[in-house]
């Protein structure tokens, strides 16, 4: 094997070599321990990098510094958070739900790792390559509601339940946009499996890879896809269930210590995975950019890009200020869902014709101008009806 | 178009990410431990009670009137009066304050004190590094602790200070004149009943000008 | 080999208690949240259950449909209705022999259903039906059903459409529609 081949394969080399030491009819429980614990170490990691990244990228976006304190350059900050938040106080209000109380957060954290397992990192980096790998993310995506539910409900807060219930409409509203956005994908691929859609992109033509997101329909559906990605996680700017000018800090506002870390964590890797997802299903997942560039190893691909999505992720949330919750609703309805099926009306069009007499530069032409007029005239219709100006109150004043 | 506003806005957060890390005055924070901003003359934060002279205890304008202790909004502070005299700053025999503390922890930074204060005795501090580890008794500043000198008093406060000052030097000066002029009206008077046989009460003495309190 | 009991593996027999043990305590329990939430595991359970039987799809859309939408609609109608959180209701109704009878005559009609249809050879192999199995089945054999439920679902939404829309009155005078949606 030669050396790029064998850096790439690193990490399943190592995983073979370790399950090589034990007997073989125990080999396949230790090659799955060790890929879980893998995943569980080295996404936490990602995690506390993050918080670090995030707070000093927004506050050079804000003209500050940001963390600055802990270690150099303030790099150390979040074993500080770690240590504070395992050392404070465990605060169950008297009257809340016990046992639905310490449930919600562990509920959240093991469903959004339950994610991580058919999340392609790297080649033949796959936990469980599942022939509906796509439907069972997004399955356990959908349990993360439930316990955004239960923290809500149980901490007997107003302000949690509010938060909880405006978590879970947004959740379910722009769940419909993201699982179309997605199904673009699937019939192009034909696969539900996520390891065969990063395959399905693997070619090049010239230099340049065969990623979805380079044809008219691969990038709408990235750019919907990316915005209800971020509605899913509860990220700027829709993060209204958390909005702390309103609901204090939404439905963990009665958690603290080491729960309130754990939802911290379940948001962060929430959005790990979408953003892997995403990465998987429109930028190729572990492949390289170009053709000249084969000799990085994959997971490394994977993860600048997952970088390179978190950095895309703060950088919207130091620039857009948060959506009301009418306008987070209206653009759920009216635009994303009439976009995320006329994308699937495209990405139909586009796959029949390039069998036809139309392929090349037509289908180019054809699919992107039906989008764009599309996107243009849904803007128009939307921003007509939108009164932008001093908002008029009916009984304040 | 729709959208447009999105990227404009991305770009300007970009131009102020990038910049931040060339220009360096697009930073406003100040490191503060180690860098301070000037403190402005107008800072004021807790009470502290001011004392002429060398000596804090004998220097203490404070007579203990409790005029603050009844105003504070809050009740934060605890005034006990002494039994003896000592002489203020005129030299006339006050009581002074046997106990004075100040639950800093409680005070609202309010101000009422030093406004009611007839004798320009406590005033407003600009100390605000006042953390302790003691939660209760940490926060309760006795007389030896709220005593400062006049003298940081014009550091912190210059224009303000110098106004006390002329005003109580004015009052010492006119409490000099009434009292030389008592006097002097005294020995005219002795002298005039030791003139005249028939005794007459002695007059009152003057009352001690009691300053109006500085609205 | 998977240890067995009475003929059935340890995991079907931990799903199962666990699948009618969220049943028993949603029937049982007190507070109307709770059930819902006992019911959730029951939704799980069952999903589990279809995955020990190597039935991905229908595992992950039961997981889909039953926890992420079925359940959270269950508790929102639970808190849009009545006063969640109060446990005054009684556990059992007052004619609850009548559901007794109901559920048992329910139970025996499936439970018959179940013992006809089992091939005369229990032990066949599953068969391996992939998800692209399903999507050709659905788009070819069963385009009817599926057009059919698809028309179904659609005059529903149309219906919570309409039932939501604001009344005809308020809908003419602009303003007032406008005011209740900003």
């Amino acid at each position: 094997m030669s050396l790029p081949s064998q850096l790439d394969q690193v990490f399943v080399l190592l995983q073979h070599w370790v399950a090589g030491l034990f007997p073989v009819w125990l080999q396949p429980f230790v090659a799955t321990v060790l890929a879980v614990v893998g995943i569980v170490a080295s996404f936490p990691a990602i995690f506390a990098v993050t918080t670090v990244l995030e707070r000093k990228g927004l506050g050079r976006i804000q003209n500050r510094l940001g963390p600055n304190r802990v270690g150099p350059l303030g790099i150390l900050q979040p074993v500080a958070d770690g240590i504070k938040s395992l050392t404070k106080e465990d605060i169950v209000p008297f009257t809340a739900d016990g046992l639905v109380h310490f449930l919600a957060p562990v509920v959240l954290v093991v469903a959004v790792f339950l994610g991580f397992a058919v999340l392609p990192i790297g080649r033949n980096m796959v936990l469980a390559n599942m022939d509906a790998g796509l439907l069972f993310f997004f399955a356990i995506g959908a349990s993360t509601e439930l316990s955004v539910f239960m923290a809500g409900w149980s901490s007997r807060n107003k302000y949690s339940l509010l938060g909880a219930m405006r978590a879970v409409a947004q959740m379910i509203s722009y769940e419909v946009p993201l699982l179309l956005s997605a199904t673009v994908i699937v019939m192009m691929t034909g696969s539900l499996s996520t390891v065969k859609i990063v395959e399905a992109q693997g070619g090049f033509t010239g230099f340049l890879p065969h990623w979805y997101v380079f044809t008219p329909w691969g990038f709408a559906g990235f750019v919907l896809f990316v915005i209800a990605a971020l509605a899913e996680t509860n990220r700027s700017p829709f993060d209204l269930p958390e909005g702390e000018s309103e609901l204090v800090a939404g439905y963990f506002t009665e958690y603290s210590g080491f729960k309130f870390a754990l939802f911290f964590l379940g948001e962060y890797l929430g959005m790990f995975s979408i953003a892997g997802f995403a990465i998987t299903l429109f930028l190729g997942g572990w492949g390289a950019p170009f053709s000249f560039l084969g000799f990085v190893p994959s997971w490394g691909w994977f993860f600048l890009k997952l970088l390179g999505a978190i950095a895309l992720f703060i950088w919207l949330r130091g620039t857009l200020p948060r959506l009301r919750q009418d306008q987070l609703m209206n653009f759920a309805w009216k635009f994303m869902l009439p976009m995320t099926l006329l994308n699937l009306v495209v990405a139909g069009a586009w796959r029949f014709m390039g069998e036809g007499p139309f392929g090349g530069v037509t289908r180019w032409l054809v699919c992107s101008a039906v989008l764009l007029a599309a996107y243009v005239l849904l803007g128009r219709v939307l921003m007509r009806h939108q009164k932008l100006g001093p908002r008029s109150y009916r009984y304040a004043e | 178009m729709l959208g447009e506003g999105i990227l404009k806005g991305l770009g300007e957060t970009a131009k102020n990410f990038a910049a931040s890390f060339v220009s360096k005055d697009r930073l406003t924070t100040i490191q503060y431990p180690e860098e301070r901003a000037p403190v402005i003359e107008n800072t004021r934060d807790f009470p502290f009670l001011v004392y002429d002279g060398e000596d804090k205890m004998a220097g203490l304008r404070c007579v203990a009137c409790q005029i603050c202790e009844k105003e504070c909004p809050p009740k934060c502070i605890y005034i006990v009066k002494s039994t003896d005299k000592k002489p203020d700053y005129v030299g006339k025999p006050q009581i002074y304050p046997a106990r004075f503390d100040i639950d800093i922890s409680v005070c609202m930074s309010c101000q009422i004190c030093v406004e009611v204060c007839p004798f320009e005795a406590i005033k407003m501090d600009t100390e605000f590094e006042l953390s302790t580890t003691d939660r209760f008794g940490g926060l309760l500043y006795d007389r030896d602790q709220l005593a400062r000198s006049n003298q940081h008093y014009h550091k912190i406060h210059p224009t303000e200070a110098a106004e006390v000052d002329a005003r109580l030097a004015e009052e010492k000066a006119k409490s000099e004149a009434k009292a030389k002029a008592a006097a002097e009206a005294a020995a005219l008077k002795a002298a005039a009943a030791a003139a005249a046989p028939k005794p007459t009460p002695a007059p009152a003495p003057a009352p001690v000008s009691v300053k109006e309190p500085t609205a | 080999m998977i240890p067995t009991l009475f003929g059935l593996t340890l995991p079907f027999l931990i799903l199962a208690a666990l699948t009618i043990a969220g049943a028993v305590a949603a029937a049982l329990l007190r507070n109307l949240v709770h059930c819902a939430l006992s019911l959730t595991i029951t939704f799980a359970g069952l999903a589990l259950l279809y995955l020990n039987l190597d039935a991905q799809f229908v595992g992950f859309v039961q997981m889909l449909v039953y926890i992420g939408a079925v359940a959270i609609l269950v508790v929102f109608a639970i808190l849009l209705t009545r006063g969640a959180g109060m446990p005054e209701y009684r556990s059992f109704s007052s004619n609850w022999l009548l559901g007794l009878v109901l559920a048992a005559a329910t139970f025996a009609l499936l439970a018959w259903a179940v013992t006809l249809s089992l091939p005369a050879s229990a032990a066949s192999a599953a068969p391996a039906v992939t998800v692209q199995g399903i999507g050709v089945a659905l788009m070819t054999t069963y385009v009817l059903p599926l057009e059919i439920v698809a028309i179904l679902l659609t005059v529903a939404l149309i219906g919570a459409v309409i039932v939501a829309m604001p009344e005809a009155k308020s809908a003419k005078s602009p303003s007032a529609g406008k005011a209740g949606a900003q």
